[in-house]
């Protein structure tokens, strides 16, 4: 179900306040965050947001289109191997 | 003969029906259409005069985005997804459903005919 539309956006408020610091001096860093279900707001756009995934942080610059979206969308949470075949069977093997 | 935006013109239909042979036009849209011109929904497609033909037209000119144009925009924002590289985005590029159904079973639609996947040698 959608979010209430009286509430507004959720922007994490943590995140949110370290981009208008980095935007109000101008400087760009690369802010880790674990706030994935934040959505993006056009403030972001021209930062680089390193979004957890659950192991590691993903590097993911914000573009003018990825307004409105969340971080974690940008962030992948699962690895595919691939189905049967030779090739799947070593790599899961190498695993254990 | 009546070509609307195109190709579209099923003879012997009522013409509440045949309008939804236009891409983006269902039947919601296609009475609302008949209302709009004063057109009966009822009447058949080859009764129609060319005022009424000329006036069906007009409308969808002006209200409605539909074939050619709609599929455009429904690519552009497919393509969209895909170039901002988000989880929408990749799973339309793998082909697998977009809107979190489950791919262990079914699927078929967007996976397309089974394949078996060979049995690993031992």
């Amino acid at each position: 179900m959608a979010r209430s539309l009286k509430k507004g956006p959720y922007i994490d408020p943590k995140l949110f306040k370290k981009i208008q610091k980095l935007n109000e001096s101008g400087q760009k860093k690369v802010i880790k965050t674990w706030a994935r279900r934040s959505t993006i707001p056009p403030e972001f756009v021209g930062h680089t947001i390193a979004v957890h995934n659950g192991i590691k942080f993903i590097p993911v610059y914000i573009t003018e289109n990825m307004v409105g979206h969340k971080l974690g969308e940008f962030a992948l949470t699962r690895t595919f191997r691939g189905h049967g075949g030779k090739l799947a069977e070593r790599t899961s093997r190498m695993k254990r | 003969m009546a070509r609307i935006v195109g190709v579209d013109l099923p003879k012997n239909k009522p013409v509440g029906i045949a309008l939804t042979y236009i891409f983006g036009i269902g039947r919601t849209s296609a009475l609302k259409i008949c209302q709009d011109t004063g057109v009966d929904p009822m009447k058949r497609v080859h009764a129609l005069d060319d005022d009424e033909i000329r006036k069906i037209r007009e409308v969808i000119q002006q209200n409605y985005k539909v074939e050619g144009a709609l599929k455009a925009e429904i690519n552009m924002n497919i393509k969209r997804l895909i170039d901002i590289n988000c989880y929408r985005g990749i799973r339309h590029k793998m082909g697998l459903p977009v809107r979190g159904q489950r791919t262990h079973t079914n699927a078929r639609t967007r996976k397309g005919r089974r394949r078996s996947v060979g049995k690993a040698k031992r």
